[in-house]
């Protein structure tokens, strides 16, 4: 059977740069990105996703490199000449017209004849909720309710990429999640390209069909949300996405995707995918939960095993996150059942199986 | 009463009383002028003989007045025009871009409000002279094409202070959305940044045409044949103090109050925006 | 819409920067080079050339410099002005302080209206403001009819007019809101928890004043005198009309004549050129002394923080 050619890409950036002087924002960044997808650009502050973001709106120019969209450059097109809309991060809705005026703007622009506008407005309206409120004024309304009107407005115009740069930063908790999910659901249904901006790695797994994790201006690294979760590349993508711990070493060897590391007296095992030198500095990341109690100080097949004190057993509703110092200094979480007794200053044996902790470098 | 609360009390009316004092200071004058406006005596003195409006009558007859008058106003208006038309693009360029003798521009712009008017008016006076541009040219279409680049050279300098002050608070995002949804840079500036900007820029007209209404340093050295209003009643006031100036003062006033109380409410709105 | 459009020139043009800056900063650099660039530069080079015979030749020389500093008329008409100034700027700030003080920390309603109304006066007609003493303290001016009505005199009072106190006088009227302007601004911008927290800790009406009210108001005083200074000492109409011919002949007067009825072009230039500098030159001394005076919170927010950029921006009417 012959594996379908995949269409091709909605987007690409080819070794695009951003430099102020000296400093570079964006550092060499190639990408692609499928039609449909829900694509996430993750990163700490100043890690260049909102240039990266910024440069594909056409507000920011690539010092170097290209960005094509559906194969034909468009680096050289201003913002108001690309098949590209954008819901910025506080909304940025026009003060001095109403929610019906601020959605057809686009359309407006475009000389879309005043009846079609009209209905096309009153749907994009009823897609994000907002039906009645399109006589009023933006400060009239809520952050909820203004950020809806932001998404109607870029959506009306039905881009072939959809760009939105931290829209549910100024939102509360509650409202944030509820947003996410009416997101992944108003992009599953239209089928727009969505490039996403986050600093949150929650929101992001929670989202994204695929996630670039940028640091310093370049990628660290380019997969599903499952991929950076269980297969992060490095100790930075292992610390950003979830929650786990690492444990630094030093590699005694190497080889056929296992690595060994020793930390002080201990030697721990983990999966690799990268090539690690012997002797270099390397981290072990295990996740809290693949972390179990055990008696006895001998490890099992196919697992690791450590001693510890307990410093520390905090309630967290469903599970007990336990805290325990090992004798070279370092901390381990673990989340064990809520139920299990502890006691702070008694020695603990924890243990994992191999597999689930993997070797990375920086 | 405690003992503590009486000092405080008079030092509060002292106060009141030194406020109302100066804020009488600041008005009388104006007051005196144009009450005596309307003073039944060709001699302006002591008694007030309040009631008369012949000295109106005589301003409406002066054609000389008239005449001063007409070229005043067609001199604002032109003057508007002009450091609008001048000043609304220096404001931008000064908020957004930036280029090499930045600094030497923004300094250059002050100037003229800064130095006594008089400087500004030689100045350009030298410069129209050594030029060769009559200081008649253009009558009696204006007054005078020098006296209105004069008066628009002084005064872009207060409109470019006012529209970058109002740019500066100015939230960029909303000019970015509007390009994201397809509006060019024109399209842009009417729909979007304009209306935000729109009381600044006609506060600094209004505030341009007073101005210019009320020029009298750099208007001397660059009028040609027709004088201004400012300078007809200056002539005036050598030959010997009549009530008919008291009645053109007062025009004059009342006007630029009204003008000013309109822009002070623009400037209000626009800082509820 | 389709995404293969293809740039045009327009887009060349807005893909470089610079020429964007170009065709942005065209006009209103271009305007402002030829009107105000160059007729100070050639007022300038004015005041280096030589006057022979009635006319203006092109020969480079310092003769009007050397007269200038060698004449007493000079520098003693510059000295002159300085010291009006002085005197307005300290009249007007006794009289504006209290009143600055008044609107913003006692008059609870209407607040901004009564500003306003201090305000206004400003921008409504000059002329109207300096004519206004002529009538009254001339001789048969309604001060010395009210006086002699009343009988505390029995003859006009000369002094009155024409004289160095009128036109002190009319400056002082004049420039008052002036000077009024940046301490209220200051004062205003005071949070009202200071004081609160003053008095919380024993210190008196007088001493809060004193201590923490009078020394936060210090830059807006700084602003208000270097307002009121420089733009009296520059001040052509109030010497004109009730100065006199000699006994109040400032430094704007003396260019207005020798551009006008004495007809010597460069000399009117040098000693232009030279109040520029010294204009200038106050401005800067205000400028250090508000840098070393540098508490935090200040309110202005004139787009230059230099105290030439407070002046303009007060007289281009940035209000608040």
């Amino acid at each position: 059977m012959d594996t379908p050619i995949p269409p091709p890409p909605i987007l690409e950036l080819r070794h695009l740069s951003k430099r102020f002087g000296e400093f570079a924002a964006v550092d060499d960044l190639s990408l692609e990105v499928a039609a449909g997808e829900f694509l996430t650009l993750l990163g700490a502050s100043g890690s260049g996703k909102t240039t990266t973001l910024r440069m594909i709106a056409g507000f920011e120019r690539p010092t170097e490199g290209e960005i094509l969209m559906a194969g034909a450059p468009i680096s050289a097109l201003p913002p108001f000449k690309r098949d590209i809309n954008t819901v910025f991060q506080h909304y940025a809705l026009f003060p001095h017209m109403s929610v019906r005026e601020n959605v057809a703007y686009g359309l407006r622009m475009r000389r879309v004849p005043s009846a079609e506008r009209a209905e096309q407005v009153s749907r994009a309206l009823e897609m994000v909720k907002l039906e009645q409120l399109g006589g009023r004024a933006p400060r009239q309304l809520s952050g909820g309710q203004q950020q809806r009107v932001a998404l109607a407005r870029a959506l009306v115009n039905r881009p072939r990429v959809l760009l939105l740069d931290e829209p549910l930063g100024a939102l509360d908790l509650k409202l944030r999640k509820e947003m996410q999910l009416e997101l992944k659901h108003l992009q599953t249904h239209l089928g727009i390209t969505f490039v996403y901006v986050t600093h949150d790695q929650e929101e992001a797994l929670t989202m994204s069909d695929r996630i670039v994790l940028m640091r310093q201006g370049r990628i660290a690294q380019l997969g599903t949300p499952r991929e950076l979760y269980d297969r992060p590349a490095s100790r930075y993508v292992a610390d950003f996405i979830g929650e786990t711990n690492l444990l630094p070493g030093v590699v005694a060897e190497s080889g056929h995707g296992v690595a060994t590391l020793r930390l002080g007296d201990t030697t721990l095992r983990g999966v690799t995918e990268a090539v690690l030198a012997p002797g270099s500095e390397a981290w072990l990341t295990v996740r809290p939960e693949a972390i179990q109690l055990t008696d006895g100080t001998r490890a099992p097949a196919g697992q690791n095993l450590v001693t510890g004190i307990v410093s520390d057993a905090v309630y967290a509703g469903s599970a007990l996150r336990m805290h325990v110092a090992l004798p070279g200094g370092q901390r381990l979480v673990a989340n064990v059942p809520s139920g299990t007794s502890v006691a702070i200053g008694a020695p603990v044996s924890l243990t994992w199986p191999v597999e689930h902790g993997r070797c990375v470098g920086d | 009463m405690s003992a503590a609360a009486r000092p405080a009390d008079r030092l509060s009316g002292a106060l009141w009383i030194a406020g109302g004092l100066v804020f009488g200071f600041i008005y009388l004058p104006l007051v005196v002028v144009i009450v005596y406006a309307f003073h039944d005596s060709p001699i302006i003195a002591w008694p007030l003989r309040f009631g008369t409006l012949k000295w109106f009558g005589t301003l409406a007859h002066d054609r000389g007045m008239l005449e001063a008058a007409l070229a005043s106003l067609k001199l604002a208006l032109l003057a508007v025009a002009i450091a609008l038309a001048v000043g609304v693009p220096g404001a931008f360029v000064l908020d957004r871009h930036e280029f090499p003798g930045k600094t030497a521009f923004r300094r250059l712009v002050l100037l003229p409000l800064i130095l006594p008017g008089i400087i500004t008016g030689v100045a350009l006076l030298t410069f129209f002279s050594f030029a060769g541009l009559s200081l008649s040219s253009g009558f009696p279409l204006v007054p005078g094409w020098p006296v209105v680049l004069g008066h628009a050279a002084a005064l872009t300098s207060v409109v470019i202070t006012q529209v970058f002050a109002r740019l500066q608070r100015l939230d960029r995002a909303q000019e970015e959305a509007s390009q994201d949804l397809y509006a060019n840079e024109w399209q842009t500036f009417r729909y979007v940044t304009f209306p935000s900007i729109r009381t600044a820029v006609l506060g600094a007209g209004l505030l341009v045409f007073t101005l210019s209404l009320d020029e009298i340093a750099v208007t001397f050295f660059l009028i040609g044949r027709q004088n201004t209003l400012p300078l007809q009643i200056w002539g005036l006031l050598r030959r010997g103090i009549t009530p008919e100036v008291n009645a053109a003062a007062t025009v004059i006033f009342v006007i630029s109050v009204a003008v000013i109380v309109v822009w002070a409410r623009l400037m209000r709105e626009d800082q509820r925006t | 819409m389709s995404v293969t459009e293809r740039p045009t020139l327009l887009d060349r043009i807005r893909a470089r920067p610079a020429l964007r800056t170009a065709v942005a900063a065209a006009v209103p650099v271009g305007f402002v080079t030829m009107l105000l660039f160059v007729p100070y530069v050639l007022l300038l080079v004015h005041s280096f050339w030589r006057l022979r015979g009635g006319a203006i030749t092109h020969e480079l020389t310092l003769e009007n410099y050397a007269r200038l500093f060698g004449t007493e008329l000079y520098p003693g008409t510059i000295l002159f002005s300085a010291g009006i100034a002085l005197r307005v700027t300290l009249f007007s700030l006794l009289l504006a302080y209290p009143l600055a003080y008044l609107l913003a920390f006692k008059v609870k309603r209407h607040k901004h209206l009564m500003y306003m109304a201090v305000i206004i006066p400003l921008w409504v007609s000059y002329l109207v403001r300096a004519y206004a003493w002529k009538i009254i303290l001339g001789q048969s001016g309604i001060l010395n009819g009210l006086l002699q009505s009343v009988g505390l005199i029995d003859e006009p009072l000369t002094f009155l007019l024409y004289s160095r106190w009128a036109v002190i006088l009319a400056l002082t009227h004049i420039y008052t809101p002036f000077t009024l302007m940046p301490i209220y601004a200051v004062l205003e911008a005071i949070p009202p928890a200071l004081k609160e927290a003053s008095q919380d800790l024993y210190a008196t009406r007088w001493q809060t004043f004193r201590r923490i009210i009078l020394p936060l108001s210090l830059p807006g005083v700084l602003a208000g005198s270097t307002f009121a200074f420089v733009l009296s000492m520059g001040d052509f109409l109030a010497p004109q009309l009730l100065g006199g011919n000699d006994s109040a002949l400032m430094v704007s007067n003396l260019v207005w004549s020798l551009f006008g009825v004495a007809y010597n072009w460069p000399l009117g230039a040098a000693v232009s050129v030279i109040v520029l500098l010294l204009t200038l030159f106050l401005l800067w001394l205000a400028n250090r002394v508000e840098t070393a005076m540098n508490y935090a919170g200040e309110p202005g927010q004139a787009p230059a923080r230099s105290a030439g950029g407070m002046v303009g921006a007060a007289r281009g009417g940035v209000v608040t």
